[in-house]
Order: structure tokens, then sequence, then C-alpha cells
């Protein structure tokens, strides 16, 4: 029994001293990181920004690229373009970078969500192109109907809602892309040249043409149609009275009944898998898609038409809530965005970059010649991904940087009458 | 004798009601928080006003009779308005997928609980009536683009064998793509209640039937369908409300042409319009409650369960 009794004890003490000296190394260690270890973990804590907008801009390639660059994390979160304006204002808390449209500014700016970027803490900001600084390409105006980036650039003061009319150190949003929208046809289903808008509503592409049905960018492209048509001149297609977008609408609605649509898309992939798979020849189209549909050694263009362009403009803006580090990281997500490689890597894709001059210098001579000047390709043009789009001696439809841009008829918008709008865009769809 | 039972009877009541009201407690509080509240809540953005970028709490019925504006009279088109017309699109293919599933389901389930002999199978069968549903709900529908399109299988196929000369159209973005694609998605909702209350049914009232000299069909109708008739009221009230409100579905493989409830809330919310949203939201939930109430006034369902 002693026996038993003195081993038990033994065992007693073997288990508390074992506790003890778990104890003690717990002690410690929460002793050394909450003397030490902590802080520093702390100080090199990760900065991650959350990154909202749309699938289309979110390249995995650009924030792998910043990443390396810089060691700051990017997370996308990819939603719809309406979709983005609606978290701005419901939800601005929810992102750390806002990848928006310039035309939802009049949305977003006057809920005070956003940060007035401060032009001094960005390095490029004199060489952003005057496409958005004063409205100009190259010297000459271009069309402003709509909501053209000029009239909401800036804002009057760092807590302002509103918009100045001249150039201010405080900016709405750094644009970050833009292009001039046109019509996507297969030239090989076509077999014939395409020059007009009103070629989307012509009985010949009966059961073969779609539109996009974002109310907001629809209606513009309807609105190109109906002008090129002769049916109405409007004053300004992007804002529209009660009076035109019925007229618009009801244009719409007679071409729908009458067959004319295969399908309306809402989506980037949508518009690719209709063009791709033939069941649509004329289409509503984004040029990142047609690139899309080329990449699949399908015949695609971009049809340049001669009543001009419908353009748009996206950028980057700040939460107003964002602060300290993560605010700092995101100016200088933004400066490396202007600094060249994502501008090269998006003039690649048939997108235009906001800094040119940067840009340039990080692409070859031969790629700058194709996508701005509107030269031959010297050689085979790729994507960044590495396929052949281009053969060598193929000119980029569209022309030159300047012709494009300068060939700007209006910009995406929103109307005044835009809950009208919305409704009759439902008719629409209902019909 | 009677007097002592009645006090013990009226110290325990009280008690038991409040165990029964604990115990109720749980679910009643959920319900509350994520059923009545967010309810209410949608009921009163209804009645709200707004602009572009904000709500403006108010009592107006501006967005309601903004909703049924113009359906006192066609359209210069010579439609209804689009409330109107939306509501009849989306009832018109409520019914026909209601009809479809019914007879597939009750086909489907008839044959699992009454052909199928040995429970193992039966099992089997049913897990097979699952697989569909093994990946996401746009995968499926997607599927059906490059199967039915202009140039899919079905028109390569019935060019090959020479049936048609053009490409036929209407398989695809049209209301048959968009039936069959609910049918495929939501049959499975008929047949799980179905087979359900027919593995209940005791099967020596089918003997009695059969020694009765009833014929296989008047079996069918006089025995199987009225004792599988809650079944089929819950089976019908599952699909009834999901094609109600369903958006994705008649989008995708309307190709965004078709018009949908769900889909002019979702244009609505998306437009930041929310308070149109929430009314058009309270007439759905009106329409399909009321077609819910017809239903449950066809069989007491909480009698038969």
């Amino acid at each position: 029994m002693a026996e038993f009794d003195s081993d038990k004890a033994k065992q007693d003490s073997v288990d508390t001293s074992a506790n003890q000296n778990r104890r003690t190394v717990l002690k410690g260690t929460a002793g050394i990181l909450a003397a030490g270890v902590f802080p520093a973990v702390h100080a090199q804590e990760k900065i991650v920004l959350r990154y909202l907008g749309t699938a289309v801009n979110q390249d995995k390639a650009i924030a792998e690229k910043f990443k390396a660059d810089t060691g700051i994390e990017i997370q996308y979160i990819p939603v719809t373009t309406d979709e983005v304006t609606k978290r701005a204002v419901t939800a601005p808390n929810s992102f750390d970078l806002i990848d928006t449209e310039y035309f939802s500014l009049k949305k977003i700016i006057p809920t005070g969500n956003l940060l007035a970027i401060d032009s001094k803490r960005i390095k490029n900001a004199d060489k952003i192109t005057t496409l958005f600084t004063k409205g100009e390409v190259a010297g000459k105006a271009v069309g402003d109907q709509g909501t053209a980036p000029k009239k909401v650039m800036f804002l009057e003061g760092a807590g302002s809602k509103k918009f100045s009319a001249t150039p201010t150190q405080f900016m709405t949003l750094i644009p970050t892309v833009y292009n001039a929208d046109t019509l996507g046809i297969r030239p090989d289903l076509i077999k014939r040249p395409i020059d007009s808008w009103k070629e989307l509503l012509n009985p010949e592409f009966k059961g073969k043409a779609a539109i996009l049905n974002i109310p907001s960018i629809g209606i513009m492209d309807a609105a190109m149609v109906v002008e090129s048509m002769g049916i109405h001149k409007y004053k300004d297609k992007g804002n529209m009275t009660k009076a035109e977008i019925d007229l618009t609408i009801k244009t719409l609605i007679e071409a729908k009944k009458a067959g004319q649509f295969r399908a309306l898309w809402k989506d980037f992939n949508e518009s690719v898998n209709l063009m791709a798979s033939g069941e649509v020849v004329i289409q509503s189209m984004w040029s990142p898609a047609v690139t899309a549909v080329r990449s699949k050694g399908i015949d695609c263009v971009f049809q340049p038409l001669k009543e001009g362009y419908r353009a748009w403009a996206s950028g980057f803006g700040l939460p107003a809530t964002l602060s300290g580090k993560k605010l700092d990281g995101a100016y200088e997500f933004i400066n490396w965005f202007l600094d060249g490689w994502a501008g090269a890597y998006l003039n690649r894709q048939g997108y235009y970059s906001a800094v040119l001059e940067t840009a340039k210098a990080k692409m070859e001579a031969y790629e700058w010649a194709y996508w701005m000047e509107g030269k031959p390709a010297a050689q085979d043009i790729k994507s960044p991904q590495g396929d052949v789009i281009a053969k060598a001696g193929a000119v980029r439809d569209g022309g030159s940087y300047e012709q494009r841009m300068g060939g700007i008829a209006c910009w995406n918008a929103v109307m005044d009458e835009n809950e009208y709008m919305v409704r009759k865009w439902n008719e629409f769809v209902a019909a | 004798m009677s007097a002592p039972a009645t006090a013990t009877h009226a110290a325990t009541r009280p008690l038991h009601t409040i165990a029964a009201w604990w115990q109720a407690a749980p679910f009643a509080l959920v319900f509350l928080l994520f059923f009545i509240v967010p309810l209410v809540l949608i009921g009163m953005v209804s009645l709200w006003d707004f602009n572009e970028y904000e709500l403006i709490p108010a009592v107006s019925l501006r967005n309601y009779l903004s909703i049924f504006e113009g359906c006192s009279h066609l359209t210069d088109n010579g439609d209804f308005c689009v409330t109107l017309s939306t509501y009849l699109s989306t009832l018109k293919f409520c019914f026909l997928v209601w009809a479809i599933t019914l007879v597939l389901g009750f086909a489907v389930a008839y044959f699992l609980a009454f052909h199928v002999r040995s429970s193992g199978m039966q099992t089997a069968l049913f897990v097979l009536c699952t697989v569909p549903f093994w990946t996401s709900n746009v995968i499926r529908m997607i599927s059906w683009v490059p199967l039915l399109g202009r140039n899919g299988l079905v028109n390569q196929t019935l060019m090959g064998i020479g049936l048609v000369n053009e490409p036929v159209e209407w398989l695809l973005f049209s209301d048959f793509s968009v039936v069959l694609a609910f049918v495929h998605l939501y049959t499975m909702f008929m047949i799980v209640p179905i087979f359900n209350s027919m593995m209940r049914i005791d099967r020596s009232l089918l003997e009695a039937a059969t020694d009765a000299g009833a014929s296989g069909w008047q079996t069918l109708w006089n025995v199987i369908v009225p004792l599988s008739k809650t079944g089929i009221i819950i089976g019908s009230i599952f699909v009834i409300t999901i094609v109600m409100g369903d958006f994705v579905t008649i989008g995708v493989m309307g190709g965004q042409q078709i018009a949908s409830v769900g889909k002019i809330i979702q244009v609505q919310t998306s437009y930041l319009q929310f308070p149109l949203a929430a009314a058009n939201a309270v007439i759905l939930l009106a329409v399909v409650l009321m077609i819910i109430y017809g239903l449950t006034r066809l069989v007491d369902i909480r009698k038969e369960l």
C-alpha cells in the first residue's frame, strides 16, 4: 500500500511539475509575445486593399505585379456596373478602393461617401490626359453629351459635395481605363461593310442582333441608332426629355416585336458567348469582349461608325472613411497604376490608360505604333496572355488614339429623368 | 371531488403554458428577426420617397401609383402596362411549369414508390434524381446553350438527318427554353413531397381496391391521387413560389428578353430605387400569398400531415 501511495505521489508530482512546466512555458511565450513579438508582427502587418469594381478591370496579373513591387495585397470584389454604384452609396465601408464609372459620380458624390483625392499626392496628376481635365484630344474638343468626365472630375474643396467646372486640387476619381464603344460585328457572317449605327435595327439582321440590358448604357446605344436612322435629333443624348425617352423606347419595342433581337445581354461574358457562338452577328459590345472573341480565332471587329462613339471612363475613388496605413497604401496603388506598367498592360488589351507618357515607356515601339498611332503592325500583336490577336500588317479598328477618342459623340450618363427611363426600359424588356 | 382536480389543473396550467412559450421562443425569435422585421421594413420602405442617392422617409403611395400607372388603358403598341404584362407572363410560366412538373413529378414518384420493390434500389434511384443538383444552378442553365443554340447539338442533328433545312430558332432564348430549364431545375421539388406521401399509403388499401374490382386507372385516380394530395399541394407551393420569384433562369434562358417580376425588382434595386422595388415586392408577396391561400383551401395540410 505504502509503495503504491508513494508511487502515486511521485506520479502526482510528475504531473504537477509537467503542468507547471507547461504553464511556465505558456506564460513565458505570452510574455515574449506581449513584450516583443506582437508589436513587430503588428508593424509588418500586411496591408490588404479591398478593390471594388467590375470584373472587366480586375486583372489578376495587375494585382500580382503590384504585390511583387510593393508587398501590398489587392483583394478583388467583382460586381456589375450597377452594383458598384449601389455599394458605394449603401455600404461605403465594404471596400478600400473603388473603381467606378464617371457617370455614377452624380449618384455617389452627393452622399459624401467618397474622399476628395488630393492631387498633390498623385505623382503624375498633371500628366493625366486632357480628355479628362479639359475634354480635349490633341487640342480639339470632343463630344460632351452625357456625363463627360470633365464635368465631374473636380470638386470645389476637400470636403465638398459639389463638382467644380474648372480644375482644382481635389479630384473625384483618378482615371483607370476609358474607351469609345461602338458595335461589334462578325464580318465573316455579315459579308458587307457596316458604317452606321442604324444597321443594328436593320431588318436584314433580324433575329441576329443584340443590345445590352444595362438601361443607362443601352439607352445611349439606342439613341445613337435612333439619330442615325434620322428619326430624331437629340439635344443631349445623355439627358433626354420624357418625350425623347418615349420615342427611343418605342423604336426599340417595335424592333423587338418584329423579332430583331436574338437576346439582350448584361454581362461581359454573355456578349462574348453570343458573338462567338454565332447567335448574334451585330450587337452593342465592349472592346475587351471583342478581343476575347478574337482570341478564340473568330473574326470579330469593333466597327468604327460614321456617327461616332459612345465613350465611357472609369476611375479610382477612395471611400471617405479610409485613413492611416490603408489610405497611404491606396495612394501608393494609384501612383503605381499611373506609373506605366499597368497602363501598358491595359493598352495592349485595347483600352486606353490615363497617363499615356508613362505607358509608352513600358511598351515596345511596334506595339505603341499599332495600338496608339493606328499604324500597321510591324510584327504579330499579342494579347498580354500571349495569344496572337492581330497578324503583322493588320491595322487596329478605329485608327489612332486621336482619331478614335476624337470621334466621341456622347458619354455614358445618368439622366435627370433616370427613374422614368428605367421604368420605360422595363417596358421594353417586357414587350 | 371535482373541486381539487380543478384546483390542480388551474395550478399546473400557467406553468405548462410558460414552458410551452419558452419552447416556442427560439424559433419565434428567429422568425421575428429574419422574417417579420424585414417584412415590416419592406412594407415601410415601400411607402418612402426617394431620389437618385437617398431614401426619404415618408408615407406616400407614389411608388404603388407609379407601378400601376397607365394600367387603365392599353399602351400605344396595344399591350397591357408593364406591370400587368409582366405578371401575366410570370403567371403563364408558373402555370406551364407547375403543370409539367406535376405530371412528371407524379410519374417519377409513382414509379419510385410502387414499381421499385427493394428499398435499396429506391434510395439509389432517389439519389439519382438529385444528380442535377450537384452542380450550380447557373451552370445547369448555361449548359443548355451549346445544346439548343443556332449551331448547337440539337440543330446540327436535326439538319444532319434532314428534318429541317434551317436551324430552329425557337429552341433557345424563347418561352420554350425558359420552361425547359424550369422543369429541369424544379421537378425535384415536386418528386420529393409526392414520393413522401405515397410511401405513407397503406398498401393493403391498394389490394383492397384490386379485390373490389377496380382497374389500375381507377385505383390511381380514386385511391392514390386523393391520398397523395398533401404531397401534391406542398410540391405545388414549392414550384409556384420559386417560379414567381425567379429572375435568373428567365434572364439566362430567355436571352434577357422576357420580363419577370423578379427581374424588375432586381433592376430597380440596382438603380437604388429601393422604395419602388419594395412596393413591387409587397405586390408580388400578396399575389403569391393569394395563390397559396387558394391551394391550402383545397387541402387542409395541417390535418393531413
